[in-house]
């Protein structure tokens, strides 16, 4: 029973990290209906700034300050990378096909990835530890405390989402960007800035999901984003993709359900398990667990 | 009768370039062996990326999973050669060398092509019913989910790769199989059923209401396209003689897809001209090393942005140069004129 606890908490753990970065491939889904192959590469960026921000500051003993300036760092930097890509890359051929976006997303992640190579080094690098490092025991679980900061963090970055998009103008313009992005126009929302300010949010979750990671890990690489990004998002489409709340819930259920199958089966079919659940889904509730459903309009 | 003379004349004139650029013919015209092997490759690219817009371009459903039913394929038709090759090869005693290679070989690659399409089915049947975008992410899953059940078979090598299949594929039959693909997809798209694939990607809905089982001929364009993957799979084991379940992976696929998308979704010329394109880009940039790659992702992005329907559009070559005619490919409200 302890174990399965604590494989539980392992789970909630990784998995709140796939939520923080399904919510960006939701969002974006949301308003541009675009699968932005590119966002697990802008977790990785995310990851490498809070490397580098990290390193500056590590003439300081580790404290929760500097943890929080390599993560608000890391966010503001990935921010303004998602912009850029949709500014460069995806505005240009937004009113093209479906087809041309998503393969343009795919030469932007590719292109991410090998810059990565060139700029960062092919070689994984260690993540140096930001915040005190301290064990809990509590019911015979072990808790690192930064399984507990992955879980409040994200938890809290969340809620922070939540309340943008509910309570302000802007997550309004937002909802209504995502319900129709012409009619929205049309009543006078710049929907270009809407799209933005999407892009930011959703690049600056996934840094914070890159860095808690890595501080994890701790260990990072140019290409760790393809796996993650990946499971991401497949998260977002088992919650219903669009879906907020969705994309949470699936996270950690792909978390969970990860963490579970290498505890209890086999450690060789961890990255089959989230295609295999998103399958099963798909193909009795194709909309996602909270999805909603689009009649088509002849 | 003329079909038979041009199928005759093709085969003499592969047999005749392989013995060529194999130096077995006249000495000194062989090719180098990396520009022999280049040229091979694109071979079995052409396969793949023809076969795949069978169902992307053509059918207009968006498959990001082409590289598992290769990877079926690939490892099929080897480990079929690799335990009964030499059996097979002993009841073959009474023919000649190279025949009994090209008999083990054609028994290998039909067996690939069957499961494959097997698996195309097992696939196909209950993914199709979804549309656009969640089509995309349950191939893609499929595709990874292939994977990830071939790395846990220790017969075929598990992750340490599959090593020491027979060298039985060479620039002919690579060709041959190339030249195949290319006939069938021609023969589909220009059929009766050729056009019920397009009114589906045309517009889905419509096409159902004038009495298209749409499900049925999606599955069935699924699993034709899914068997000439696994074919070019085959080939591709035979020809490199190893095989690692990390070269089918969704990169692969997406290679595929970017073939079929820089030559233009919808053109089987345009696929030969990108799966061409492609190995030339890839291989050519090799000189600048590590910038290759971003190199080969900028040109990409930059084409989308410049050239979204790709170098030949809808159209197929000839076409393209007259355009005088419209053809099956051309998308509604495309001035074929």
């Amino acid at each position: 029973m302890t174990t399965f606890l604590q494989q539980l908490v392992n789970g909630l753990s990784l998995g709140s990290i796939y939520a923080l970065i399904a919510l960006g491939y939701t969002m974006v889904y949301g308003v541009l209906r675009l699968i932005n192959f590119a966002h697990g590469d802008v977790y990785m960026v995310g990851a490498y700034v809070g490397y580098y921000l990290s390193r500056r500051l590590q003439a300081r003993e580790p404290s929760f300050l500097s943890a929080l300036l390599v993560m608000l760092g890391a966010m503001a930097a990935c921010a303004l990378l998602g912009v850029l890509i949709e500014r460069l890359a995806y505005r240009p051929v937004r009113r093209e096909a479906r087809l041309t976006l998503l393969i343009t997303a795919i030469g932007v992640s590719l292109f991410i990835e090998n810059v990565a190579q060139l700029v960062f080094g092919p070689d994984p690098r260690f993540f140096p530890s930001l915040a005190p490092r301290m064990d809990f025991r509590v019911a015979g679980m072990r808790l690192t405390s930064e399984q507990i900061t992955v879980i409040v963090v994200s938890l809290l970055l969340m809620i922070l989402l939540r309340f943008f998009i509910m309570k302000t103008r802007t997550g309004k313009a937002m909802r209504a960007v995502s319900f129709s992005l012409d009619a929205s126009k049309l009543m006078g929302i710049s929907t270009d800035w809407i799209i933005s300010v999407t892009f930011a949010l959703g690049s600056a979750l996934a840094a914070a999901g890159g860095v808690l990671i890595a501080m994890q890990i701790p260990k990072i690489d140019p290409l760790m984003g393809i796996p993650y990004g990946l499971k991401a998002f497949v998260a977002a489409v088992l919650g219903g993709i669009g879906s907020i709340p969705g994309a949470v819930l699936g996270g950690l259920l792909i978390g969970t359900s990860e963490v579970l199958v290498v505890g209890y089966l086999s450690s060789t079919y961890r990255d089959a398990i989230a295609f295999g659940i998103l399958i099963l889904v798909l193909i009795l509730r194709p909309q996602g667990l909270l999805g909603r459903v689009h009649k088509e309009k002849v | 009768m003329k079909g038979w003379l041009a199928a005759t004349g093709l085969l003499a004139g592969l047999l005749v370039l392989n013995e060529l650029f194999s130096g077995s013919l006249l000495a000194g015209f062989a090719l180098p062996p990396y520009l022999l092997q280049v040229l091979c490759l694109a071979g079995v690219n052409i396969t793949l990326a023809v076969s795949l817009n069978l169902i992307n371009g053509f059918t207009g459903q968006f498959s990001i999973g082409h590289a598992g039913f290769m990877a079926i394929g690939a490892y099929a038709s080897a480990y079929f050669t690799v335990t009964f090759g030499e059996a097979l090869r002993a009841v073959l005693g009474f023919l000649p060398a190279f025949a009994r290679d090209g008999a083990v070989l054609l028994v290998a690659l039909a067996l690939g092509a069957v499961l494959a399409a097997i698996a195309g089915f097992i696939v196909g049947v209950p993914s199709l019913r979804l549309r656009g975008d969640y089509l995309a992410i349950v191939t893609l899953g499929f595709g990874e989910i292939i994977g990830v059940m071939i790395l846990n078979i220790d017969t075929v090598g598990g992750a340490r790769g599959y090593s020491g299949i027979p060298k039985l594929a060479n620039f002919f039959w690579i060709y041959v199989f190339a030249a195949a693909t290319i006939l069938v997809v021609h023969r589909i798209v220009h059929s009766s059923f050729g056009r019920t694939l397009v009114a589906i990607r045309e517009d889905e809905i419509a096409a159902e209401s004038m009495g298209v089982h749409t499900t049925r001929a999606k599955v069935i364009s699924f699993v034709v396209s899914s068997a000439m993957a696994g074919i070019a799979g085959g080939l591709f084991a035979h020809y490199l003689m190893y095989i690692n379940v990390r070269s089918f992976s969704f990169l692969k696929s997406f290679e595929i897809i970017i073939m079929i998308v820089i030559g233009g979704l919808g053109s089987i010329t345009g696929s030969v001209l990108g799966a061409v394109l492609f190995i030339s880009l890839t291989e050519g940039l090799r000189e600048f090393a590590q910038y290759r790659m971003v190199l080969f992702s900028l040109l990409l992005i930059i084409l989308m942005i410049v050239r979204p329907q790709g170098i030949l559009g809808h159209k197929e070559f000839v076409t393209f140069l007259t355009k005088r005619r419209r053809t099956i490919g051309a998308a509604p409200g495309t001035p074929g004129a």
